[in-house]
C-alpha cells in the first residue's frame, strides 16, 4: 500500500484510482502513463526494472461497464531489487484507443505492444515498428475484441482472389 | 527490415540489379531442421556475418486466449497443456493457481506437495529436451539420444500419475485430478538414479568438450542490462548472474519448505545457459526428494476395509433408492480412476463444493453428490469466481510463467492472459545474434528454448 500512497502523493490527479485486492493496482490517466512508468522504473525506492507483462482487456461486455471506457491496457511491473510487483492500468475510449509507447523505457515493450495492437487494435503512439505480431498482415480485424466472433473465417494467406 | 524483407532471395541467389557488393537476405525457417517449432528468422548477411535480423512468429497461433473465454473455467486446463508442451504440468498448476487466487481458496497441503513434485519432474524433462536438442544441432547426436532416454524415465512417471505423456490435463482448480499412485516414490527414486547417470555421462561428453565449447562459449551473449530490459527470466536471466527465481522470490505451493540452490553464472552466453540448466536439473531432483519425504498423508495405500463392492452394484443400489449407508460404503473403482477414490480425492482437493467435483462414488451414490456434480458441469453454473482480476506467477522451465485473469462473475473467464516465458528471449534474439556468424544462430536459438505452443499461443 505504501507504493500506491507514494504514487498518489506524487502524481495527484493523474492516479485515477487505486486498490489492493490481491495485487497492488493503480489506474493512471493516459497522459501521465509514460511519466508514471518512467518514475516507477527509475525511482530508487520503487526500482521496477522489469516490464513483466503488457496486455489489454476489452470491457465491452463486462457487466456494469458497458458504457464506460472500452479498453484497459495493463502493465505488470516487477522489481528485482525489492521483489515487489505493481499493476498499472490505463483506460481508453473506443474512439480514441491510443497510448504512448513504452519502447523507450523497455525494449520488450516493442513486441508486447505489437501483440496488443494485433489482438485489440489499440494503437501505440510513436511505436517504431507497428506491425502485427501473431496474425498475418492481411488479417482483417482484431481477434481478442469481444465483438470479434470466434468462428469467423478469413483467407489464410493473401487477399482472396 | 519491413522493406528489406520484401526482397529476400534463396541462398546463392543475389540481387541481379548489380550496383556493387550488397548484403544478402536469407530467410531461415519457418520449416527448417534447426528451427524446432515453426518460426521464421530473416537474416541480413554480410558474408557469413549476421548484420541484422528480424523474427517472425505466429505460425502456431491457435487463439488460446480467445478459446479460454468460450468455455468454463476448468475447460481451459486442456488448452494450457498445449502452451509449453514439454512441461505442461507447470502450465496446469499456474492456471489453476490464478483461479484459486481469485476465488480466495487455499489447496490442501498434500496437493501443494504433489504440485511441487510434478512441476519439478516437468522442469527436468524440459531442460533435458532443450540441452539434448541443442547439443544434437552441434553434432552431438549421442547426447540427444541419452537425454531423450532420461526424459523417457521421467515421462513414464508422469504417465503413471496423469495417465498421459504430453496432454496431461492433470491440474484442477482447487486441487489435482487424482492422488499419486502406489509405489510412486520408489519409482521416482529409480528414475532419478538413472537420470543422474545420464547427466553424469552428458557432463563427461559435453562440459569441457573442445568442439562444444568452441561453439558455445562467448556466443549469443546478452548483457545484464539488456536481459532485464527485455524482461527475460528463468535460466537466461540466471546465466547473467541475477538470482531471480519465482520459487524463491515469491514462494508458492510448498517451495518455502524445501531447500534448493539457485544456480547462476556470470557470462550470459550459451555455455553459461547450458551450465545453469544442467545445475538446475540436479536442484529439481533435490526438491522432489525432499518433497517426497515431507509429503503429508504418507504413502497412498487405499485399503478397503468393510465390504468392497463393484461400481455397477453400487450404482444399481443407488438407482433403486437403497441409499442408506451407501455413502459410507467403500467401493472399488475402475482401475482407470486410480487415485480418484473419495479418500484420495479428499486429500488432494479443497473441500469447497463450489469448485471441486465430488468423487465418483458420491456422484453416483447420493442425490446431493449428483446435484453437486451437475451444478459444476451444467452450462451457466460451474465455478464462478467473484468479479475481479488476478495475476499469479509460477516458475516455468523457461522463466516466469504468469497468468492474468479477469472474471465477470460468471462461469466463464472474461479474459485469460498468459505471459509466455519464452517470448522475451525470442524478442531479444536479433540482439543476441547480431554481429555473429550465421552458423551461431543455431546454438543460440537452441539455448533460447523456443516453444511454439507457448510463444504463439
Amino acid at each position: 500500500m505504501e507504493i500506491l500512497a507514494e504514487l498518489q502523493r506524487r502524481f495527484g490527479d493523474a492516479i485515477v484510482e487505486t486498490h489492493d485486492r490481491g495485487d497492488l493496482t493503480a489506474i493512471v490517466a493516459r497522459d501521465a502513463i509514460l511519466t508514471v512508468l518512467g518514475h516507477c522504473r527509475d525511482d530508487v525506492a520503487l526500482a521496477f526494472d522489469v516490464l513483466m507483462d503488457l496486455t489489454a482487456v476489452d470491457y465491452l461486455r463486462y457487466p456494469g461497464r458497458e458504457d464506460g471506457p472500452r479498453y484497459e491496457v495493463v502493465y505488470h511491473l516487477y522489481s528485482i531489487a525489492h521483489n515487489h510487483r505493481l499493476r498499472l492500468k490505463v483506460r481508453l475510449d473506443e474512439d480514441d484507443a491510443t497510448v504512448p509507447t513504452a519502447v523507450a523505457l523497455w525494449p520488450i515493450a516493442n513486441w508486447l505492444e505489437r501483440e496488443v495492437w494485433d489482438m485489440f487494435g489499440v494503437r501505440f503512439e510513436g511505436h517504431p515498428d507497428p506491425r502485427r505480431l501473431l496474425m498475418y498482415e492481411e488479417f482483417v480485424g482484431h481477434p481478442l475484441r469481444k465483438d470479434y466472433p470466434i468462428n469467423r473465417r478469413q483467407p489464410l494467406i493473401g487477399p482472396a482472389s | 527490415m519491413a522493406e528489406t524483407a520484401r526482397q529476400e532471395f534463396m541462398l546463392g541467389e543475389g540481387g541481379a540489379t548489380g550496383g556493387g557488393p550488397q548484403n544478402l537476405h536469407v530467410g531461415v525457417g519457418p520449416a527448417h531442421p534447426a528451427m524446432h517449432g515453426i518460426i521464421r528468422i530473416l537474416t541480413e548477411l554480410d558474408g557469413e556475418v549476421i548484420v541484422n535480423a528480424d523474427v517472425e512468429i505466429g505460425y502456431l497461433h491457435r487463439a488460446f486466449e480467445k478459446d479460454c473465454e468460450q468455455g468454463s473455467w476448468n475447460n481451459a486446463i486442456p488448452y494450457t497443456d498445449r502452451l509449453n508442451y514439454v512441461s505442461p504440468l507447470i502450465n496446469n498448476f499456474g492456471y489453476a493457481s490464478v483461479v484459486e487466487k481469485l476465488l480466495g481458496i487455499d489447496v490442501t497441503e498434500r496437493c501443494k506437495y504433489i504440485r511441487v513434485i510434478m512441476s519439478e519432474i516437468s522442469r527436468i524433462s524440459d531442460h533435458l529436451t532443450c540441452v539434448g536438442a541443442s547439443a544434437m544441432e552441434l553434432g552431438a547426436f549421442t547426447v540427444f539420444l541419452y537425454m531423450i532416454k532420461a526424459r523417457e524415465f521421467l515421462w513414464e512417471l508422469i504417465e503413471d500419475v496423469t495417465g498421459a505423456r504430453l496432454t496431461i490435463s492433470y491440474g484442477r482448480v482447487g486441487g489435482v485430478k487424482a492422488d499419486l499412485p502406489e509405489g510412486f516414490a520408489e519409482r521416482t527414486r529409480k528414475a532419478f538414479k538413472d537420470t543422474r547417470e545420464v547427466l553424469d555421462e552428458v557432463h563427461r561428453l559435453l562440459t569441457g568438450n573442445r568442439i562444444f565449447m568452441d561453439r558455445m562459449v562467448g556466443v549469443g551473449a546478452l548483457s545484464r542490462e539488456e536481459t532485464i530490459g527485455y524482461a527475460i527470466t528463468g535460466p537466461l536471466l540466471r546465466a547473467v548472474g541475477v538470482a531471480y527465481d519465482v520459487r524463491r522470490a515469491q514462494p508458492y505451493d510448498a517451495y518455502d519448505r524445501v531447500e534448493f540452490e539457485i544456480p547462476t553464472r556470470k557470462d550470459g552466453d550459451n555455455y553459461a545457459r547450458y551450465l545453469v540448466r544442467m545445475a538446475e536439473m540436479e536442484q529439481s531432483m533435490r526438491i522432489v526428494e525432499q518433497a517426497l519425504a515431507a509429503i503429508p498423508g504418507g504413502p497412498i495405500n487405499v485399503d478397503f476395509e468393510g465390504r468392497p463392492i463393484d461400481p455397477a452394484t453400487y450404482v444399481d443400489q443407488g438407482k433403486q433408492g437403497k441409499t442408506e449407508g451407501l455413502l459410507l460404503l467403500p467401493i472399488t473403482l475402475s482401475p482407470n480412476l486410480q487415485g480418484q477414490q473419495r479418500a484420495a480425492l479428499d486429500r488432494v482437493n479443497v473441500g469447497d463444493k463450489r469448485v471441486v467435483l465430488p468423487p465418483k462414488e458420491t456422484a453416483y451414490g447420493s442425490i446431493e453428490g449428483l446435484m453437486n456434480h451437475f451444478m459444476l458441469i451444467m452450462e451457466g453454473y460451474g465455478i464462478r469466481p467473484p468479479m475481479g482480476e488476478a495475476y499469479f506467477p509460477v516458475e516455468g522451465a523457461n522463466g516466469e510463467l504468469g497468468f492474468y485473469v479477469v472474471s465477470d462473475g460468471t462461469d466463464r473467464p472474461y479474459r485469460v492472459r498468459c505471459r509466455p516465458p519464452c517470448l522475451p528471449p525470442v524478442a531479444a534474439l536479433p540482439r543476441m545474434i547480431a554481429g555473429e556468424m550465421i552458423a551461431d544462430l543455431v546454438p543460440t536459438f537452441g539455448s533460447v528454448n523456443m516453444i511454439g505452443g507457448e510463444l504463439d499461443r
